[in-house]
């Protein structure tokens, strides 16, 4: 308890944030270079090229999040809209 | 003669006992009768057991096959961790009716015919608005009253469809159909209305996140799960069924996205997640079959693990909205990496029990060739770790230091989540004899090194697109418009405006029928009033020609 209630976790600290990122950025990289020892079988002809999961996963979510993006501007509505 | 205990009539025996005892004794019921009742589906054979006979029909209240003695397994696995989760939490009503509400599920789980499957549809419809209400606010109570509406109706379009079916074809037995008359499509409109299909996907979501921490947990395990059984059992195979469930996989996706009350994420997801199983029964393989029930088992324990965690903050810090909350990891540890788990879980993360079952469905869209389903499902793999894999842990857990110091779980909430966080990672890492369980025979291999690899990318990367894309994601304080604006607002004008259209053709009506009646009484005053024609006093002379007139004419009227 006395550790956690710092106000400085070591988590939180600018220092190992920075290396949870390189970390992640090494990670992703992996992922990407492993696709050459253990190939991934394209059942359609694109899903088998090399990154395509990265490309696909990565521009899959900018698109979803886009979208609710722009639903939010008409569907959005206060917290107590039901309530009035 | 019963050679069988019903399963569902020994839960729902607990139930009943749970409401008359007290202290350790009630404490006792709650652990032993959901472990009685594992032991008796455990001993449900295949085929029909038990027959009765109900308004000249022949019905059969229990009927085991694999795939029913799966969903019951779940389900009254449901109640056992559920049960531990909420024993010093929830009231005794709360209890009692979430076990009556689990029995229901495995009711309808054994019913081998539609009236069966229809009593235990409603006991699930009455006692999980019991739950809500059992919330106890001004919200749960008016959700409550709107999901029992939602249930109520989806329970009569059932019955017309049963009715329907058992006057067209004499049968009320439960087969494969397809929604192709009036009746066969008024019992899937009844089925897709308790798994959340659009359009009336927002009761859900509108729903479970009113009930208490513990209601959640058992709410979100069985109504939409004893649909997707009924589906699988009455509609595998109906085309529609793959059109609807990708509409729920993005509907859930997207709103969740939108969300910023940490329980209505997760109540999107399971909307989400349903559909990936509504979508794999549209398919109808029997690959696919296996697909949805081996996913529909694995996301029970991961959506309970998920909702038991977010059930533990909620508990402990009275709060639920990602703006309120954040930075919980440094007293909250265990909720923290349990909630982890199942977050990783529902984006069948490798090594978790959604990448075993999750792909299953894949494999069978690809046995298919299904090239546009395919890479939709995979979008919505990488979406469903954006909306709920990081961006629930990430707001509730990190995000910010929100300044709260809970303390973590209470030890009997601690210990049903380590069960089912175990249970997520053991069906991840040795999922055969989840396989063994699966309506057909299964040789499949998820860790085909290539496929592992695939799915690291896929979902490495939209963790990457999470984080680059938070400042689009913050949270605001707002709720998103759905189709129950129509129920909520929409129709309630609506009907106003005709009440008042009626009242102002009614005063328009009323008005005409009074002029009407005036002129009407002007001529009677006329007439017969007091100085009306026939009450005036007239000359002899007149009335004289008036009589030989009105003679004359009754003369030549007789001659004629």
């Amino acid at each position: 308890m006395a550790i956690s209630d710092k106000p400085n976790h070591w988590l939180v600290r600018p220092r190992t944030i920075r290396r949870l990122w390189i970390v992640f950025g090494m990670v992703l990289v992996l992922t990407v270079v492993l696709q050459q020892i253990a190939p991934v079988k394209g059942y359609f002809g694109v899903d088998g090229w090399f990154g395509f999961g990265a490309l696909f996963g990565f521009f899959a979510c900018l698109a979803m999040v886009l979208i609710a993006k722009v639903l939010g501007w008409f569907l959005k509505r206060g917290e107590r809209f039901y309530d009035g | 003669m019963v050679e069988i205990l019903p399963p569902a009539i020994i839960l729902l025996v607990g139930a009943g006992l749970i409401a008359l005892t007290r202290g350790y004794l009630r404490d006792a019921v709650v652990l032993l009768a959901p472990l009685a009742t594992i032991w008796a589906v455990w001993q449900i054979p295949d085929g029909v057991t038990l027959t009765m006979s109900f308004i000249g029909y022949q019905i059969e209240p229990i009927e085991g096959s694999a795939v029913r003695r799966l969903f019951a397994l779940i389900f009254s696995m449901m109640a056992f961790v559920g049960g531990i989760y909420a024993l010093r939490q929830a009231t005794r009503l709360e209890l009692s009716a979430a076990f009556a509400y689990a029995a229901g599920a495995i009711g309808v789980a054994f019913a081998g015919d539609l009236i069966t499957l229809f009593i235990f549809w409603e006991v699930m419809a009455i006692f999980s608005t019991v739950i809500l209400w059992c919330g106890g606010t001004d919200s749960s109570a008016r959700a409550g009253m709107r999901y029992a509406t939602m249930h109520v109706l989806g329970g009569v379009i059932l019955m017309l469809g049963i009715a329907g079916t058992a006057v067209q074809t004499g049968s009320i037995d439960i087969r494969a159909m397809r929604a192709e008359d009036f009746s066969t499509w008024m019992i899937l409109i009844g089925l897709l209305i308790n798994a959340a299909a659009p359009p009336v996907s927002a009761w859900l979501a509108d729903a479970y996140p009113e009930a208490t921490p513990t209601g959640t947990v058992f709410l979100s395990a069985f109504t939409t799960k004893t649909s997707v059984l009924a589906l699988i059992l009455l509609f595998p195979g109906e085309p529609i069924l793959i059109g609807i469930g990708i509409y729920m996989i993005f509907y859930g996706i997207v709103y969740a996205l939108l969300e910023n009350d940490a329980r209505r994420i997760l109540a999107y997801s399971i909307v989400n997640q349903v559909g990936f199983m509504v979508c794999a029964i549209g398919i109808g393989t029997e690959l696919a079959l296996n697909g949805a029930a081996a996913h529909a088992f694995a996301h029970i324990v991961y959506k309970a693990l998920l909702f038991m965690s977010a059930g533990v903050v909620l508990y402990r810090t009275g709060k639920r909205k990602c703006t309120d909350l954040g930075g919980l990891f440094r007293t909250m540890p265990l909720s923290c990496i349990c909630g982890i788990v199942g977050a990783l879980s529902i984006s069948s993360f490798p090594l978790t029990s959604g990448f075993t079952t999750k792909t299953l469905i894949s494999e069978a869209v690809i046995f298919e060739g299904l090239a546009v389903i395919y890479f939709l499902l995979a979008a919505a793999s990488a979406g469903v770790f954006l909306h709920a894999g990081i961006k629930f842990p990430w707001f509730v857990f990190f995000q910010k230091d929100s300044g709260l110091r809970p303390k973590d779980a209470p030890w009997n909430m601690a210990l049903a989540m380590l069960l089912f966080a175990g249970l997520c990672i053991l069906l991840g890492v040795y999922p055969q004899p989840l396989y063994a369980l699966l309506p057909y025979p299964l040789e499949y291999d998820s860790y085909v090194p290539g496929k592992v690899v695939f799915y690291l990318q896929l979902l490495l990367f939209s963790g990457l697109a999470f984080f680059l894309l938070l400042p689009a994601m913050r949270r605001t304080l707002t709720i998103t418009l759905d189709f129950d604006w129509f129920w909520r607002i929409g129709f309630i004008r609506l009907s106003n405006k005709i009440l008042g259209i009626s009242a102002q053709g009614g005063k328009i009506l009323s008005r005409g029928v009074d002029f009407f009646l005036g002129v009407f009484r002007g001529w009677l005053e006329r007439l017969l009033g007091l100085n009306g024609v026939f009450a005036r006093s007239w000359p002899i002379g007149a009335t004289a020609i008036w009589s030989a007139v009105l003679l004359s004419t009754y003369v030549m009227i007789y001659y004629i």
